[in-house]
């Protein structure tokens, strides 16, 4: 085990999958010489050569495009979107080719690609450099959708999705890149060094996607949460003593209906958070399926906690995210209820 | 082929790039002239088909036909050996012929059938092969050109020297991502065969009322992609363009356009009765330019085959054509379960 950061399990996740495999290239908008504007793929150039990384004309469409060509080709592309917020010009190539190759070639071409992005708020980036854009992707069938929200996660399902047959889209939550943090802006930060997911098994391990995990274990509420807001969520727990079951979805799609319903069907309680706003959000999904699934264990209403309908505000930012005070308010109500 | 009212006179004679490509027209021999002609009248045929079956009700949907294109894919085609790929847009029936994909695979899967190419997934836009190296069939314009640069990237990234013939139309040509495509594939050497089937219309738009620039050969001189005006409508004129282009991909050079242009007979799709068009523009291209008649006219010429021998063909392609379409027919519908599969392993 070693302590890294989320960008470091990153890193040496797909150190790890282009070691295995050479088939597996890494390439982006300043990913190569510059090693990614956070850094996520510093030194693999050197490693691997500029042939398994390297950089690519700012074409987030030629970019997809391509390594979709790849894909279907044999390779195992892993590129990088600098910012989810990029992702729109490509969103026609993951939607209508990406998710869909497999299906209508009647399984004859695959698309075993991943497309990296960061993805989320909380580092003042304004509406260009903050969105959370998930429900765009989990609303397409023939897409895998990950958002990890530590280095071990991040190390083991980013490897995991190289080596998964279809397309994976990897959303790293950008404000979780140094450290855990927990919606109290306010507060110091403290480093990956000093958290128990820090810690990151050497060499080759997978988390395999479409399983939830149990952070915090509880009696009284079920927090459906992923990315950063598990963190947050953690903190509401804590800040307001209710003993909440805090489940890290991990993988949007295929979502883990087991551990989802288990949970609720214990706790006859469901808060469900994330940072994307609030209307046809994922969130609402979760909702849907709690309601068809556990109705008869519910004994009060479910809740969302999300971003506001708004774009993302600059200034404003700690008023739009879902901090620990709004998720402990949700959770306050939903016991009361 | 003589010049055309569509474009300047100026922007038809003058090439992007005098390199001896398709600066003249190398004759075929007997064998060459008649599997031209064999596989021309193989997609004519099978396309005439299609177009009954559509007016009859077996194939639903968007059908394209690419009658009067037949010589770009043929001429192509026989440039290419075992590992290239062919990937092209939507009209697409033509490109999955040649590469030897089974008449009857796809006309049942124009009629969406069990056995159609793609379990009647995919219909008349949406057709693969991974045997035959035929990448699809892509319903979005353009869409398919930065796959076909991937397609190029992963042989290069191999070391081996298979090409990608990359297909698009006019109309793609003026899509932001066939020049993110054409950037990467320069500036990373990929051994990609841009082909852009300039048959004058997108759809109903004639390339005068959409294409500021409607010489598509000159589309890549801003990234150093050499690229020829070709006549689409000489087989023979096809193929020369396509072994220098070929060889110019799998010597290392990079990226190559070649406009083809050429004409559709029909309208865009079965519901296009084609009115920004005369009929007599149609008829001149079919009586003074038809691939088919232009081959046949040099076999009787040549005497590489007398009238009898060519009728003999015709009726061998309209049996298999006919088997095509008796099967596409009479082949089940899938199975409701085959809607869930093959979304993700």
């Amino acid at each position: 085990m070693t302590r890294m950061t989320m960008i470091q399990a990153i890193r040496d996740g797909m150190d790890v999958a282009m070691g295995r495999d050479d088939s597996v290239v890494v390439y982006g908008e300043d990913v190569g010489y510059f090693g990614g504007v956070f850094r996520a793929t510093q030194g693999l150039q050197e490693k691997y050569g500029r042939n398994r990384c390297f950089d690519a004309p700012i074409s987030e469409s030629g970019i997809v495009g391509t390594a979709i060509g790849m894909a279907a080709n044999g390779m195992r592309p892993c590129v990088e979107i600098q910012f989810a917020d990029y992702m729109y010009p490509a969103y026609d190539q993951i939607t209508q080719e990406a998710a869909r190759i497999r299906y209508r070639s009647n399984a004859d071409f695959t698309c075993p690609m991943v497309i990296r992005m960061p993805t989320g708020g909380g580092i003042f980036g304004g509406q260009t450099h903050s969105q959370s854009p998930e429900a765009l992707f989990t609303h397409v069938a023939g897409l895998k959708v990950v958002v990890p929200c530590n280095p071990y996660d991040a190390k083991g399902l980013l490897i995991a999705a190289i080596e998964d047959p279809d397309p994976v889209i990897f959303l790293e939550p950008k404000r979780l890149y140094n450290g855990p943090f927990d919606g109290h802006y306010e507060r110091p930060v403290t480093g990956w060094g000093k958290h128990s997911d820090g810690e990151v098994p050497e060499g080759h391990f997978t988390v395999p996607l479409g399983q939830a995990k149990v952070k915090r274990e509880g009696r009284d509420v079920t927090v459906l949460a992923y990315g950063t807001m598990v963190h947050v969520a953690l903190a509401a727990a804590e800040d307001t003593g209710i003993d909440a079951e805090v489940i890290d979805l991990r993988t949007l799609l295929p979502y883990d209906l087991d551990a989802i319903t288990a949970s609720v069907c214990k706790t006859g309680r469901c808060v469900i958070v994330h940072e994307a706003t609030l209307t046809s959000g994922f969130g609402a999904e979760l909702a849907a399926l709690v309601a068809e699934h556990c109705f008869y264990h519910l004994e009060a209403p479910i809740r969302r906690v999300a971003g506001w309908d708004t774009p993302y505000p600059h200034a404003q930012e700690w008023d739009y995210f879902p901090g620990p005070a709004r998720v402990g308010a949700a959770l306050t109500q939903t016991m009361e209820a | 082929m003589a010049p055309r009212k569509t474009a300047t006179a100026a922007s038809r004679k003058k090439p992007a790039e005098k390199s001896g490509l398709n600066g003249g027209i190398t004759d075929f021999d007997k064998a060459a002239e008649i599997k031209a002609y064999s596989e021309m009248l193989m997609i004519r045929r099978f396309e005439e088909k299609a177009g009954q079956l559509y007016g009859m009700g077996f194939i639903g949907g968007f059908c394209h036909l690419y009658i009067g294109q037949e010589a770009v894919v043929v001429g192509m085609q026989m440039a290419l050996k075992d590992g290239d790929q062919v990937i092209t847009g939507y009209r697409d029936h033509g490109h999955m012929l040649v590469c030897g994909m089974e008449p009857r695979g796809v006309m049942a899967e124009l009629t969406g059938r069990r056995d159609g190419y793609s379990r009647g997934k995919g219909g008349s836009m949406h057709m693969f092969s991974k045997e035959k190296d035929f990448y699809g069939g892509h319903g979005i314009v353009g869409g398919q050109v930065s796959l076909g640069t991937g397609l190029g990237f992963a042989n290069r990234y191999r070391g081996n020297d298979n090409v990608s013939l990359t297909y698009f139309g006019d109309g793609a040509a003026n899509q932001g991502q066939v020049y993110e495509s054409f950037n990467m594939a320069a500036l990373w050497k990929l051994p990609v065969v841009y082909i852009i089937e300039n048959n004058r219309y997108a759809m109903g738009t004639s390339t005068e009322r959409s294409t500021a620039q409607s010489n598509f050969s000159l589309r890549g001189a801003s990234f150093g992609i050499p690229g020829h005006q070709v006549d689409g409508m000489d087989v023979r004129a096809v193929h020369a363009a396509a072994i220098e282009a070929v060889a110019h991909c799998r010597a290392g050079k990079g990226p190559i356009i070649l406009e083809m242009l050429t004409y559709r007979y029909r309208g865009h799709s079965m519901s296009d009765p084609a009115k920004y068009r005369t009929k007599d523009e149609v008829q001149k291209m079919r009586s003074e330019h038809d691939p088919i008649e232009q081959v046949k006219a040099r076999i009787l010429k040549l005497k590489h085959a007398g009238e009898d021998d060519l009728k003999a063909i015709d009726k061998q392609v309209r049996e298999v054509v006919a088997d095509a379409a008796d099967f596409a027919q009479n082949n089940p519908e899938p199975d409701a379960s085959e809607l869930y599969t093959d979304i993700l392993l």
